[in-house]
């Protein structure tokens, strides 16, 4: 204890001092590493095609947004992200919908096979979209899904699904068991505790797993492109489509790029806290 | 937290388990179906045995395509943990730049995956792309379409840009969960800042960095999209990872027999790393409650 008296506190600040600054300088540059290629592509997005390819420039000098015009006026275009937004939403609700008991079932009750079970949808999200491109193509196309919505929805069931129960299963154990006894002594009904009591009281835990399961049905592209050809074509499986007989069109391939970006970047402030958690599985 | 008995739970677990089997056990039986069976068109089908597990065991091309992928798991592992680790200790611990620096560092992640792939596709083109001009200039021969150096760099760099947040996230939160008292104990025992290290912080994130490791090790083995957007598995078979190779098998030549024991033999491999997975997590899972 003789140490910590004696040392001033003057020179413990002159040593937290540049401390701080390496810090500074390594999250810096770190954050400069991560935002440069996302700079680039977004710069390219302002650019005409004549500037991409004929003067190489740090920032665009003639400012254009015709290049998201393009992309916001052309139904072959805007239409992609339709697509995909339908896809998606139907994907978070379904495993929404059919998560929440589940790990209501998981974090509260021991039944037979139950560490068999929570075990087995492990591997599902865990499985490669590789192996089950060509299965669920046929599988679509004999039950005549193939390029539908719903059967993009229902294929990233298979990792979206168990992602969900995972994550909301680590929230429900956060909540004292003696909530849902007191509930049912007080006559609640099983459904009418679950909706009206114990889903605001994970509502965080839900927003989260909503927003992981967005998130990874958003940046899926082989089960979706695999799925689909016209009608419930993505919008990521369009961006192709700019590869055309003069060459690539970079400007509209990059403003595609950056469009994809924006559903993410819009949201994940609200869930910073709990991106650890999400990509964990809901551990951690 | 004890939990009761209630065989009755199943029915709650029954809408995720009829989900799940439409969309996993179905497919996997039409593999396991295929790869046991040789077809000459028209549908038709002949009982094959093992043949073609006997045929892809022996085959070269499959080890080849193990061989790349391995060594790019390794490689991304070896490059994005320490990182991870580095970053995560160098973050601010609360307040507005804790924020700024978790959403930005979260950016990466929530970019759909091919879109990575064309990102670094621009940036490493040496006409226009910033890197590739960059090393251009610095008179560095850079063709990631030609050479398979440049060709694996690119595609190794991409990866830490994509994923090392996440072990640096993970990290982080392993990190913030040590008690004030813990450094404390630490000054007092004027250890080092690598002591403090190596003897606190360290073993209080292993468990986190063990999930982080995983994670990293299951979704680098069945990478797909960013090396096929970028290199198309080229040059030649230089990038042709484990699932660019099978797809190719599969949707491009459909050898669907051949393909089938592939996926089944890959899948083996996922389940045990998988089961692993499992148990780290249960032990995490008993160790805080």
């Amino acid at each position: 204890m003789a140490d910590m008296t004696v040392t001033p506190a003057a020179t413990q600040r002159k040593r937290a001092l540049p401390r701080i600054n390496s810090r500074a300088v390594v999250m810096g540059l770190y954050l400069l590493f991560l935002l440069l290629p996302i700079y680039w592509l977004l710069n390219m997005s302002l650019k005409t095609n004549t500037e991409i390819l004929n003067s190489f420039t740090l920032w665009p000098s003639n400012l254009t947004f015709a290049n998201y015009a393009t992309i916001l006026t052309d139904p072959a275009w805007y239409m992609g992200y339709v697509n995909s937004l339908i896809y998606v939403v139907m994907n978070t609700v379904i495993s929404l919908t059919v998560a929440l008991p589940a790990a209501y079932a998981f974090s509260r009750y021991s039944f037979m096979g139950d560490k068999h079970l929570f075990f087995w949808l492990l591997t599902n999200r865990m499985a490669p979209p590789a192996v089950f491109a060509l299965p669920f193509f046929q599988l679509y196309s004999s039950v005549g899904l193939f390029d539908t919505h719903i059967a993009v929805a229902l294929a990233h069931c298979l990792f979206n699904v168990p992602l969900a129960v995972w994550i909301l299963e680590g929230f429900m154990r956060g909540v004292p068991k003696e909530i849902d006894e007191t509930a049912y002594i007080d006559g609640y009904s099983f459904g009418r505790f679950f909706v009206k009591i114990f889903m605001p009281l994970i509502a965080s835990g839900i927003g989260v797993a909503a927003f992981f399961c967005f998130m990874f049905s958003w940046v899926e592209l082989l089960l979706s492109r695999t799925l689909t050809t016209v009608d419930a074509k993505p919008i990521a499986a369009i961006m192709t489509r700019t590869q055309g007989a003069s060459g690539i069109d970079w400007g509209v391939l990059a403003a595609a790029g950056v469009l994809t970006i924006v559903p993410g970047a819009l949201v994940i402030y609200f869930v910073r806290n709990y991106i650890a958690k999400g990509f964990a599985l809901g551990r951690v | 937290m004890e939990k009761t008995v209630n065989q009755k739970a199943w029915f709650l677990v029954l809408p995720v388990l009829l989900l799940v089997a439409f969309s996993a056990v179905i497919p996997l039986m039409t593999v396991v179906n295929y790869s046991v069976q040789d077809t000459f068109g028209n549908n038709q089908f002949f009982w094959a045995g093992l043949e073609w597990f006997r045929e892809m065991l022996s085959s070269e091309r499959m080890w080849d395509a193990l061989g790349r992928q391995l060594m790019f798991s390794g490689i991304i592992l070896a490059i994005e943990v320490p990182l991870g680790i580095f970053v995560a200790l160098n973050m601010p611990k609360s307040g507005f730049w804790a924020s700024f620096c978790l959403v930005l560092m979260s950016l990466p992640l929530l970019i759909p995956w091919n879109v990575v792939g064309t990102i670094w596709q621009i940036f490493g083109r040496v006409d226009i792309g910033l890197l590739g001009y960059t090393l251009d200039k610095l008179g560095i021969n850079y063709n990631y379409t030609q050479d398979t150096i440049a060709a694996w760099v690119t595609i190794v760099v991409m990866d830490v840009w994509h994923w090392t947040s996440l072990v640096a996230l993970l990290a982080y939160a392993g990190l913030k969960s040590i008690p004030d008292a813990y450094y404390q104990a630490a000054k007092i025992d004027q250890a080092s800042r690598w002591k403090v290290f190596r003897f606190i912080e360290l073993p209080k994130m292993m468990g986190v960095l063990m999930i982080a490791i995983l994670l990293r090790f299951m979704d680098s083995f069945m990478i797909y999209t960013e090396p096929f957007v970028v290199t198309g598995g080229g040059p030649g078979n230089a990038t042709t990872l484990l699932s660019i190779d099978l797809v190719k098998m599969a949707l491009g030549q459909f050898d669907l027999g051949p393909a089938a024991a592939f996926s089944i033999m890959y899948f083996l491999v996922i389940l045990l790393i998988s089961w692993v997975f499992y148990t780290v997590m249960t032990n995490l899972d008993k160790r805080e409650g």
